[in-house]
Parts: C-alpha cells; sequence; structure tokens
C-alpha cells in the first residue's frame, strides 16, 4: 500500500512496522515530526511505544541506549546540533556495543534554514566508526530504518541515520510494508563497563568490525553503480543522487553512495574507470575528502572544496547544473518591488512584553548586556526589540552571563525559554549560584516548547522548585505575568533584581498563544463530544 | 506531463492546506508527486512557500529549478514576486491582490501592482473579499486554490473538488460545502 509520507513521517512508520520499542527524542527542526508521528500512531500507542520527549538529546540517546540493552529496538532522534550535546553517549555507545536494534537518527540542516550551523553528522559517523545510512528519497528513508536495525543487531553497533531538511520535509509516496513484531526482553550479557582496561578491548573489537561495515556498504542495496560509458564519474551521495538524475537522467556514470563507510576498493575501482570525479553531496565535503586520500593526489576531483560546488548551503538542482556543465537559469530577473519578510514573534506572545519591560528597563545602563538562548525568542534580536546581544548553543545564556558577570560586566542579563532552561540550564544556574555571580536571569516560561510547534515541556510547573533546589535565595525567585497591563510591576522587580548582587531568576510565566489557541479548541471538540 | 507549481504567502496564510488537497488530488489519480515543506522558524509571520511537482513520470529532485515551476500560487502578491526567477517563460501567477503588510519596509503599493501586471501571464484577485461573499470567511485558500485549478492541467477541476470533499469530510459536511463553494467562486472568477 502506498502513502504520502514526508521523509521524517517515512522513518517513523518505517520504524514502528521494524519493531520500535521506543524512541528517545527532543524536539528539533527538522527531526521533531519523527517522534510526532509515533506518538499519535495508532499500533505505536496499542504497542505502548515509548515516545515521550525527553529533556535532551544526551538523556535521549542514554534511554536509548539502555533500551537496546535490554534487547529492544530503539531509536534515537535530534537535529544535528543535538548530535554535540550527546556526543559522549553517543561515540561511547560504539565502544560498548548493542543489544537490540540501535538508530542514531540525525537531520542535518544545511543552509541553516533553522539553526546556527550547518555541521554534517557524517563526520559523527566516521568519527564514532559506526555505518551511516543517508536516504536518497522517501522510500529509501522507510526502507532503510528495517535494514539499519538488522544491521545493528547483526555487527553489535549503533548505526547512524542521517537526513537532511530536504528529505526530512518533503512528502512523497511511499510503499509501506507489514508490520514486524518487538523484540522480546532479553537483557545482554556482554560487558559494558567502560574501565580503561576493558575500553581498550572493545576498541580494538570496533576497529576489527571496520572491514565488515566496508563489505556491508559494497553490497548494500543502497548503493549501485551507474554506467553510460562517460568520462566524468559522479559521486552522488544521499539526495545529491536526485540533482544529478534531475539534470542528466540515465546519461550519466553514477556512483550512488547512500552507506557508508565509504569501500576504498569501490571508490578506487570507479576512479580507474574514469578520468576525474564530481562528487555531489549535501553538507559538507565529507566524501570529497575522504576520497582524495584514496585515489591520490594527481587525480582530478571536483566538488564543494574546488568550488565547482558552493562551499556553504545546501544543493539546488542549479547548483548541480552548473557543475555538470548544464547551466540553467532564471527567465526572469529578481523582482524590483521586493523585501525581506523575516520570521518574527506572534502578536500577543508574553515573550514580547518580556523584551519590552527588558529594553525598558536596561535602557538606564549603559553598559548592559542581554545573553540570549535558542528558541522563539531569539527573535527578540531582531527589529523592533534589538534585545540580545548573544545566541550560541543550548543553555549558553545563563554561563555567558556568568563569565561576563565574572569578568566584571554589569547587568549581564540572561534571557532563556523554559524548555531550553531544562535542556541545558540547570546546571550552569548550580555553577552561578555556587559562584554567587552577580546574573540576572529571566527565564520566559510559555509553557510548551514554542520553536518546533508547541511540544510538552520538561520542567513545567517545576521551575520556581528546580531554581530553589539549585540554591537561588527565595526572596530572588520571582514570577510575573507577561501582559501589557503588567508592565509597572515587571519592570519594577526586574530593576530590583538587577540591582541584586547575586544571582537572580524572574520568571515571566503565560501560555504561547499558539498553544493556548490550540488547547482551546481541544477543551470545545470534548465539551461538544461530551454534549 | 509534468507540472512544477511554487506555492507562497507569509507564514499562517494556509499554504498547506491547499497543497494537502493537491497531494490527496494527485495520489488519488495516480500521479507522482513530490511536496517539499517549510517547516519551524519560517512559519513565524515570515515568507513561506512549498515545492510541488507533480508527473506522470519518476520525479527525482524535491525542489524545482530556477525557471522552472509552470505556475506560482501566492496568497499575498509581493510573495508572488519573490519567486520570479523560479517561473517558467511560459508559466503563470495566480495570487491574492491583496498586501499582507506586516513588515515596515513593504514596497510601494501600486509599483508592485505594476510590476505584477506587466509579467505575461498574471491571474489576480481580492480572495479575501470573494470568499467572504461566498460566506466563507475562512475559506480564502480555496477561493485561491480555485484560481489556480484551471492551470494545474495534471490535474482536473473535477479532482480537486472531489479532494477538498476528502480532506475536509471530517469537518463535517457544511465545512465541505463551504469550501467547495469558496473553491468554484474560485474557478469562476479565473475564467472571467
Amino acid at each position: 500500500m502506498k502513502q504520502l509520507l514526508l521523509g521524517d513521517e517515512a522513518i517513523a512508520l518505517g520504524a514502528i512496522n521494524a519493531g520500535l520499542s521506543g524512541v528517545y527524542a527532543y524536539p528539533g527542526t527538522p527531526s521533531t515530526e519523527i517522534t510526532e508521528f509515533i506518538q499519535t500512531n495508532k499500533v505505536a500507542r496499542e504497542r505502548g511505544v515509548h515516545s515521550r520527549w525527553c529533556t535532551n538529546e544526551k538523556t535521549a540517546m542514554e534511554a536509548a541506549l539502555g533500551m537496546s540493552y535490554a534487547g529492544k529496538r530503539a531509536l534515537v532522534c535530534m537535529k544535528h546540533v543535538g548530535m554535540n550535546v550527546c556526543a559522549d553517549a553517543f561515540v561511547n555507545s560504539a565502544i560498548t556495543g548493542v543489544n537490540g536494534g540501535l538508530i542514531v537518527l540525525a537531520a542535518d540542516d544545511p543552509s541553516m534554514h533553522s539553526s546556527q550551523n550547518e555541521q554534517d553528522s557524517r563526520f559523527y559517523g566516521k568519527f564514532a566508526l559506526i555505518p551511516v545510512f543517508e536516504p536518497s528519497n522517501q522510500q529509501e528513508a522507510y526502507d532503510m530504518v528495517a535494514s539499519a536495525f538488522e544491521l545493528s543487531e547483526g555487527m553489535k553497533v549503533p548505526v547512524l541515520l542521517r537526513i537532511v531538511t530536504r528529505l526530512a520535509h518533503s512528502r512523497a509516496a511511499v510503499e509501506v510494508g507489514e508490520l514486524g513484531a518487538e523484540n522480546k526482553l532479553c537483557p545482554s550479557t556482554d560487558q559494558w563497563v567502560l574501565l580503561p582496561g576493558i575500553a581498550r578491548k572493545k576498541y580494538v573489537d570496533l576497529l576489527g568490525k571496520q572491514e565488515a561495515f566496508q563489505k556491508a556498504s559494497e553490497t548494500s542495496a543502497y548503493n549501485k553503480k551507474e554506467s553510460a560509458g562517460q568520462k566524468l564519474g559522479i559521486v552522488a551521495c544521499g539526495i545529491g543522487y536526485n540533482y544529478v538524475k534531475e539534470n542528466v537522467g540515465d546519461n550519466a556514470d553514477i556512483l550512488k553512495v547512500s552507506q557508508y563507510p565509504l569501500s576504498p576498493k569501490a571508490i578506487k575501482a570507479f576512479a580507474a574507470e574514469h578520468e576525474s570525479i564530481l562528487v555531489v553531496e549535501d553538507g559538507q565535503p565529507v566524501v570529497e575528502e575522504t576520497i582524495a586520500g584514496m585515489v591520490g593526489a594527481d587525480y582530478p576531483i571536483k566538488g564543494r572544496l574546488t568550488g565547482d560546488l558552493p562551499r556553504t548551503g545546501e544543493l539546488t538542482p542549479d547548483c548541480v547544473a552548473k557543475a555538470l556543465g548544464k547551466p540553467t537559469g532564471p527567465a526572469f530577473d529578481n523582482a524590483k518591488n521586493l523585501a525581506g519578510r523575516p520570521p518574527q514573534l506572534c502578536q500577543g506572545c508574553g515573550h514580547r512584553d518580556v523584551y519590552t519591560a527588558l529594553n525598558q528597563v536596561l535602557a538606564e545602563y549603559p553598559d548592559y548586556r542581554v545573553f540570549g538562548d535558542i528558541g522563539c525568542y531569539t527573535l527578540g534580536a531582531l527589529p523592533p526589540f534589538k534585545a540580545l546581544s548573544s545566541c550560541v548553543d543550548m543553555g549558553a545564556s545563563i554561563t555567558m552571563a556568568k563569565g561576563a558577570a565574572d569578568a566584571g560586566l554589569f547587568p549581564a542579563v540572561a534571557i532563556i525559554g523554559d524548555s531550553t532552561f531544562t535542556h541545558s540550564g540547570m546546571t550552569g544556574l548550580l555553577d552561578a549560584v555556587n559562584d554567587k555571580a552577580n546574573i540576572t536571569v529571566v527565564i520566559s516560561d510559555n509553557l510548551t516548547t514554542g520553536m518546533t510547534g508547541g511540544q510538552d515541556s520538561a520542567g513545567t510547573n517545576k521551575f520556581e522548585a528546580i531554581c530553589l533546589g539549585l540554591g537561588v535565595e527565595p526572596e530572588h525567585v520571582r514570577v510575573v505575568v507577561p501582559l501589557p497591563k503588567n508592565m509597572p510591576e515587571i519592570t519594577r522587580i526586574l530593576k530590583e533584581e538587577i540591582e541584586y548582587n547575586g544571582v537572580s531568576v524572574i520568571i515571566p510565566r503565560r501560555e504561547c498563544i499558539q498553544t493556548a489557541a490550540r488547547h482551546a479548541r481541544e477543551r470545545q471538540k470534548a465539551k461538544e463530544a461530551n454534549k | 506531463m509534468k507540472k512544477d507549481i511554487i506555492l507562497c504567502g507569509v507564514g499562517g496564510q494556509g499554504i498547506l492546506s491547499i497543497a494537502t488537497i493537491i497531494g490527496e488530488a494527485a495520489t488519488e489519480a495516480g500521479i507522482n508527486l513530490k511536496q517539499a515543506e517549510v517547516h519551524g522558524m519560517s512559519q513565524r509571520g515570515g515568507d513561506v512557500q512549498s515545492n510541488l511537482r507533480l508527473s506522470t513520470e519518476n520525479i527525482y529532485s524535491d525542489l524545482i529549478p530556477q525557471g522552472g515551476a509552470d505556475v506560482v500560487i501566492s496568497m499575498e502578491p509581493m510573495e508572488a514576486l519573490r519567486y520570479l526567477p523560479y517561473l517558467a517563460k511560459t508559466g503563470t501567477i495566480v495570487t491574492s491582490s491583496k498586501p499582507f503588510v506586516n513588515i515596515p519596509n513593504y514596497p510601494d503599493e501600486a509599483a508592485l501592482m505594476a510590476e505584477l501586471d506587466s509579467m505575461p501571464s498574471v491571474v489576480k484577485l481580492d480572495i479575501e473579499t470573494v470568499a467572504k461573499d461566498a460566506g466563507n470567511a475562512r475559506g480564502a485558500n480555496m477561493v485561491l486554490l480555485g484560481m489556480a485549478a484551471p492551470f494545474i492541467e495534471i490535474l482536473t477541476v473535477e479532482q480537486l473538488r472531489k479532494a477538498i470533499a476528502v480532506i475536509f469530510a471530517r469537518k463535517g459536511e457544511a465545512v465541505v460545502e463551504a469550501n467547495l463553494k469558496a473553491f468554484d467562486s474560485g474557478v469562476a472568477a479565473s475564467k472571467k
């Protein structure tokens, strides 16, 4: 049966049908829809497949590893930068090995549609020395989940499944297979204690599997060679394959790469059959660099490093056409009457009131800085507020404010959302408390993870308790309701807490207007259903 | 046969509903489809677009090349202009004529309309007013889909009507009827 599915949904359904027992994730564009699909899927609900959101990617990765230890199939999903958060657990999971199949799904975001960088997760696959799958289309995304679980269980290692925004958020018809059984509980009897002496031995074991990983790539149904007798050989990775086919159809020599590690044997043979190679890969030049080390310094390789394809940004049919010497181009020039329309905070959003108050209070201090964080409220950096001096990574607002305060900066203000605070802000707040740093932390609590579409937030109803537990003094944990009518009270409290020499936390709390509207609709529906 | 369509507008205007209906109609008709959407940050009142590709042949790229779009369907006139580099030489722009101004530097409206009118093939209409007149103020996107229907070609107007009925079925008969009425008034306006 064919179903119209987003790439993300294809992966989710593929996982359920492959006997998934748990998905572990923190929301992050473009990976969010995978977990959301499993949360609302009938079969997954009936089976009790774990799908509740985790506090961050590290807790997600570790819980998934625990489920694998117990013998069941687990999926952990994140956006690319989430790989940095879970890297400790991720890299070491290759050393412990797995029991039940374990797939780590990383959704990369070349062109940074919703991200801070365009790091390529295939590097993490190489780094951890594990196999990587990279689907070229929605059907492969579906099929690969089962293949990856089998490979994971067969080789006893986690497998990285790498997708990009354009696959995650693009829909196509997918042929869906049968529902498979879950694994039974069967805890591992292997050695998982990574004491140095044991880890050294297990690392050698992992290195010993590399040849088998290469063999798996060589015989993979997802890697194939197409020949048309051309002098140019094209190595097309993941969705790069689509842009090549779009431009040259069957009239090209292509080595399609959708499963890694690269096989040196296959690459050397392909190079020998051609005069030069063009590498078409979405993301960073991972394969281009690797191939250069396989075919010798004199062999001509073209790609992102040589400028034949752009060094930054996602691939497009147009830039690939240019690299293939088949320039396409617009029929019409850019319009003259055109202005940028950046995203902005919703009208009526509580974050707006927070920034209005902050800007008003801070105007009295010549040297203030506001350290921002990741979420809808990062849009406070744009006009009309222009309120932020930084936004780096999840949780950095509090720790950067602390470091700046340590250096003598005053006032040092941090603004962080509720979900970001529990994700990675709590430990930084503990540092600040222990150092009695002179910072003012604003936890702008909209009772949800707003930016990614309103997922449940791990700390809802717990923020005062968390702050007190971490040692913030009770009289310096202040809660306000961010509404225009409360402006005098909010500004007064902000001023008092900025003037306090120590850690203070102000929690403006009002539900996200998007989730509030959704909840109102749901209540209305429930009411009608009960009539 | 193939049709490449760019759907665009401002976040929250309902372009994904249009995409869903065309997708349903295409699936029902056994036509291949790829539809790249925009999620996440870009939905917050910023510009949004979706690349919709329909073909009787295999479709590879999720994205439409420059100069390749047969139709640009836009909920907002300036947003229609944003995708001129993607419009095919023989392509058509189907757009709402009513600006959505949520930025301080929105271009001069008369100049904007003149530029739109200078394009070889344009259909524009105040879809919100038409939707209101059809008794369905929230159906502006269905009016727009109706206006675009004659240009989609690879799907018939009747196939699109059926898809509307399927997609809105769970919201009840009245909602289906209201949306079909909005759609029909769009089709009628397009033929004028």
